[in-house]
């Protein structure tokens, strides 16, 4: 088959656009949230931008490395990576510094390194490898456990070291999961949890109780034949648990300002007061956030013409927070085809693991896609005030190195696994 | 269909984000507005507010600096008080009082420590206010009156209220505003339009820089001089007659409807309501209930006419063929309609024409010419309505549409006016004979009874009478320049004039008030006047009214005088109008015996007898006093 590829450069330049069009805005909008009025120099390197700049021009030699390695490599040596990994984040609570209350980074002279970052990227190959295993079944308990223990390892590591954002972040290989045949029921199961734990929450233990025994009673009459009384009492009295067990989780085991978000979320307080005050305090980012992606309107201010933005009125702005930028200098036409150029290369990434021959290779390449889905979808959705605050960077747009050298090393281990697709059989 | 479950996520995740940025960012966005930007700090840069000029070019009014101390309570660093309070010449609990009431307002934003300082003080200050760190002194622009007349006409200015904030988006916080007077008509040509410079903040509400280097930013304009009609000089002369009387002098120039002069009395140094000791001295002028200085007596006194109105009987009534100039009375020296009581007549009785009707004010011709009016048409109502038109078409019954913010309407009852009162529609022109005789329902007020005497002057046309004269690289409202006529032809204003300059003849009633070399018309008149005491409606002294213009040929000042329970008009108001008009046109008093006569007396007494709780006689049986003789008794009432 000739698909216009040569042999040597027969990369997937639409990704690899999709890629550059998300590095190159990105920096743009981190020079407008971190210059602070001084003539900018982008070589400048005591300044953000400066630093992302080079952390930019080194991800051109890392990529050249990815792209030289022999396409073997990553599935031969998946799980040598994988255990150093785990190693560097066990290190940390040794090594690791102590930066906003996580211990997630080591620092190696001027620089800091996040292994937290580069963990996702083997632990989607770990994943890949084993999943693609001759001998592995993934509708055997078995197997399934084992899947299961790769991914937890690194999740509770870095939730030991209070990074509780890059731990929901290993939930995306669920999507991997369930695409390799993962039972449905872990599917409904998932979903009814997550909207359980909502109702209970938002209308309490009681009510959830009530409403969950009437669906369930509904769901026995009609499908009398399908599931036994037996089967229906012990899901409810499961539901019930897990209504009251919430509250518990949510009152005992969360700490205080994850409650606080949550409650935010839910609109769980409904005195004004409390709202106002809140509103100072730690839904202070959320609030300036979603100010400043309404002050920009349809076309946006302007690069670097960002009242809120010049002004540093969103804390972490050029981390984290960086859409909110977006918001504000490029307006709904630049957050849309931001959303749009994700939602373009997420689709690309999915599509070119569907045609990969090897399932290591379409393994890997789902749980890039998903990975990447999970922050995009958070990192967005937190900023512009849908979804909890959940601390985790945009792919690409974030300022700092490890994070974009992660997000590279994910990305373009597959555009090389996906370049050799033609010449694997 | 395992493979779909990403693939819908991401597409709905896509749609879900594309919906919330829809509805941030368009369907709830606040916009580009810099000024509702709270990341962009507005300073502003106050022009100067214009200066107030005479009609003959004196300059009334303008500016002066004012130094106040501001404080930012965060800022302030350990000082040496003693030092810092003999400065400012206040003491230390003032000072802890003061500063608490700062901190309690905001510790970060300014707010003013001492206002007002005087120009010695702010020099010594000056010098050593680097030694206290957290105050500085913030430069203001204060009115500077440079005359002590005319205060109810040139107003004031202060701050902004809520309310004005509200009605118009130009006006902030702190803002001056004008509150009475031209000040207040003319305050959009005076205050100019403020600069305002945009400096970038941070989430610190430190400033970064200028927004955009500054390029939105604006200069102030300066605020438009303005000329205003008044005559300073002829008004500081009624001011000057008017002391120890309550009333008004509203003075018009018949041509142009100009405002010579506007005379609120007692009047007030307008210094007194600026900077330092404006509040107390407000107080105290508002609490002067005897004298209301407050009240402009010239546009708000609402009063029967008296007399005056019997000149617009007569035009109405030759207007409607009711009469011609010869038609003739017998006065008896009462008036028999067919009601109860006649109706008096000081006339001293005879033959009466239009002509000495009027110069000996006639109550019988006039009472006669009003039926005859009326009583023309099948029904009351019917006469009454074109009555009323007529008299309305001289500006009465509405305001006048002047350029003071402040008046009344008035009355002129027309046909439902009465239906109303007399449902059945038993009424007719005998009724409300009280009329005629500028009694009864109708009610003017001085500014309405100088149009109406200016009108006359014109020969049936006048002008709205209005205080603008000039604005700066400006015209004047049109409003002012638009000629108005009334329903009345032009002939029919010769013989009334006539008669208002017999007024003047031997026969007339104010045979005596003549100044020499002045064709003067003029016409007296009374009106009764009741108050309220302990809820009892008591009569008081009658208020002495006087209107006139002069001269009889090319007019050039019209006037309406009132004195409050000045008896009848020749007396205070007579005396006051020859003087006014001797002044205006010849600049010099030849009638020297007149203005002697009214500094001397006084009427203070009068004013003061309702609030004493003692019996009292009015009118005739009351008696003049000299300011000499008052002075005394209120020594005497001291000790």
């Amino acid at each position: 088959m000739n698909t216009g590829r040569t042999k040597y450069f027969n990369f997937d330049w639409i990704t690899i656009i999709l890629f550059l069009l998300l590095v190159g805005f990105g920096w743009l909008n981190i020079i407008s949230a971190s210059h602070t009025g001084e003539t900018l120099n982008y070589l400048d390197f005591n300044q953000s931008y400066g630093k992302q700049l080079i952390f930019i021009f080194l991800t051109f030699g890392l990529v050249v490395v990815l792209l030289a390695i022999d396409t073997k490599f990553y599935e031969r040596f998946s799980s040598v990576i994988y255990i150093i990994s785990m190693l560097s984040l066990v290190g940390l609570f040794i090594f690791g510094k102590n930066v906003n209350g996580a211990t997630s980074w080591y620092a190696i002279g001027g620089m800091t390194l996040q292994p937290s970052e580069f963990a996702k990227a083997a632990t989607a190959l770990a994943v890949a490898k084993h999943i693609s295993d001759l001998n592995t079944n993934i509708n055997s308990l078995k197997d399934q456990i084992k899947t299961f223990i790769i991914i937890i390892i690194p999740a509770l590591l870095v939730l030991l070291q209070n990074d509780t954002g890059s731990t929901i972040v290993y939930g995306a290989f669920f999507f991997v999961l369930y695409r390799e045949g993962l039972p449905k029921y872990y599917l409904t199961i998932g979903i009814s949890m997550i909207v359980l734990a909502i109702l209970a929450l938002k209308f309490g233990a009681i009510v959830t109780s009530f409403i969950a025994s009437i669906l369930i009673f509904t769901y026995y009459f009609f499908n009398r034949k399908k599931v036994s009384l037996f089967q229906s009492v012990f899901i409810l009295l499961l539901s019930i648990a897990l209504s009251f067990g919430v509250k518990f989780f949510y009152q005992s085991i969360l700490q205080p300002h994850q409650q606080d978000r949550i409650s935010l979320w839910l609109r769980l307080e409904k005195d004004p007061a409390k709202l106002e005050q809140m509103k100072r305090t730690f839904a202070y980012n959320l609030n300036e956030s979603e100010k400043a992606i309404s002050s920009g309107g349809f076309t946006g201010r302007g690069f670097m013409e960002g009242t809120r933005t010049t002004g540093k009125f969103v804390p972490e702005q050029h981390t984290d927070y960086i859409f909110s930028t977006v918001g504000e200098e490029w307006g709904f036409l630049g957050c849309t085809f931001v959303v749009v150029v994700f939602v373009l290369l997420l689709l690309r990434i999915l599509h070119l693991a569907e045609l990969q021959k090897s399932q290591f290779s379409r393994v890997y390449g789902y749980g890039v896609a998903s990975i990447i889905f999970i922050h995009f979808f958070i990192n967005i959705g937190m900023v512009m005030g849908l979804i909890p605050t959940i601390g985790i960077p945009l792919p690409m747009f974030s300022y700092g190195g490890s994070g974009l050298w992660a997000f590279t090393i994910l990305i373009f281990i597959f555009i090389k696994l996906d370049s050799n697709r033609i010449n694997e059989w | 269909m395992r493979q779909f479950l990403l693939f819908a996520s991401i597409i709905f995740v896509g749609l879900l984000f594309i919906s919330r940025l829809f509805y941030l960012q368009i369907y709830t966005s606040s916009g580009h507005d810099l000024y509702e930007d709270n990341a962009i700090r507005k300073v502003y840069e106050y022009p100067k507010r214009g200066f107030v000029y005479d009609r003959n070019g004196e300059l009334l009014v303008s500016n002066q600096p004012s130094y106040d101390v501001m404080v930012i309570p965060r800022e302030v660093e350990p000082l040496d008080t003693i030092e810092f309070c003999s400065l400012l010449k206040i003491d230390k609990e003032n000072f802890l009082k003061t500063y608490k009431r700062a901190r309690n307002y905001s510790p970060r934003l300014p707010s003013v420590f001492v206002s007002h300082l005087s120009k010695e003080d702010y020099a010594v200050l000056q010098e050593k206010m680097r030694k206290f760190k957290g105050f500085y002194i913030q430069k203001r622009s204060l009115r500077d009156y440079q005359t002590t007349i005319g205060a109810n006409v040139l107003g004031y200015i202060a701050e902004v209220n809520q309310r004005e904030i509200k009605n118009d988006g130009y006006y902030l916080s702190g803002d001056i505003i004008g509150k009475q007077g031209i000040e207040k008509s003319y305050e959009n040509e005076l205050r100019g339009i403020k600069g305002v410079k945009f400096i970038q903040k941070d989430r610190f509400n430190r400033d970064i820089g200028p927004y955009k280097n500054g390029e939105k930013d604006t200069i102030p304009i300066p605020g438009k001089d303005v000329t205003i009609t008044i005559d300073a000089e002829l008004q500081e002369y009624g001011e000057f007659l008017m002391k120890n009387k309550v009333g008004g002098i509203v003075a018009i120039e018949p041509q142009s409807g100009e405002i010579l002069s506007l005379i609120s009395a007692p009047s007030y140094n307008p210094n007194l309501l600026v900077g330092r000791k404006r509040s107390g001295n407000y107080t105290k002028l508002n609490k002067d209930s005897i004298h209301l200085p407050l009240i402009d007596k010239g546009l708000l006194r609402m009063h029967e006419p008296g007399s005056p109105f019997k000149t617009l009987i007569a035009l109405t009534a030759l207007q409607e063929g009711a009469i011609d100039e010869q038609t003739s009375i017998r006065c008896s020296g009462a008036y028999h309609y067919g009601g109860s009581r006649p109706m008096g007549c000081h006339c001293g009785g005879g033959t009466r024409v239009l002509n000495n009707g009027i110069s000996k004010s006639c109550n019988s011709y006039f009472a006669n010419a009003f039926r005859k009016t009326i009583d023309k048409y099948n029904n009351a109502t019917e006469g009454m309505n074109v009555w009323s038109s007529h008299i309305k078409s001289f500006g009465l019954g509405e305001y006048l549409g002047y350029d003071l913010s402040i008046g009344k309407k008035g009355n002129i009852p027309d046909g439902s006016y009465y239906d109303k009162w007399y449902p059945d529609f038993r009424w007719g022109s005998t009724t409300i004979i009280s009329n005629s005789i500028g009694q009864g329902e109708v009610l003017v007020t001085p500014i309405q009874l100088a149009n109406v005497m200016a009108t006359i002057a014109n020969r049936g046309h006048y002008f709205t009478p209005h205080i603008i004269k000039k604005i700066e690289n400006d015209t004047i409202p049109s409003k002012y320049t638009n000629k108005h006529e009334t329903s009345i032809d032009k002939h029919h204003f010769e013989p009334i004039i006539e008669g208002l300059h017999d007024v003047y003849g031997p026969n007339g009633t104010a045979w005596f008030l003549n100044a020499s070399g002045i064709e003067i018309c003029g016409k007296t008149g009374t009106a009764e006047n009741f108050t309220k005491i302990d809820g009892e409606r008591k009569q008081l002294t009658d208020h002495s009214i006087f209107v006139a213009f002069a001269p009889k040929d090319n007019p050039q000042i019209a006037l309406a005088i009132l004195v409050e329970n000045g008896y009848y008009g020749a007396r205070f108001a007579g005396r006051i109008a020859t003087l006014m008009i001797e002044k205006y046109i010849n600049r010099k008093i030849t009638r020297k015996d007149l203005e002697n006569w009214i500094l001397t007396y006084t009427l203070e007494h009068e004013y003061i007898k309702p609030f004493l709780g003692e019996p009292f006689e009015i009118n005739a049986k009351s008696g003049m006093m000299t300011v000499e003789q008052y002075d005394r008794i209120l020594a005497e009432r001291e000790q």
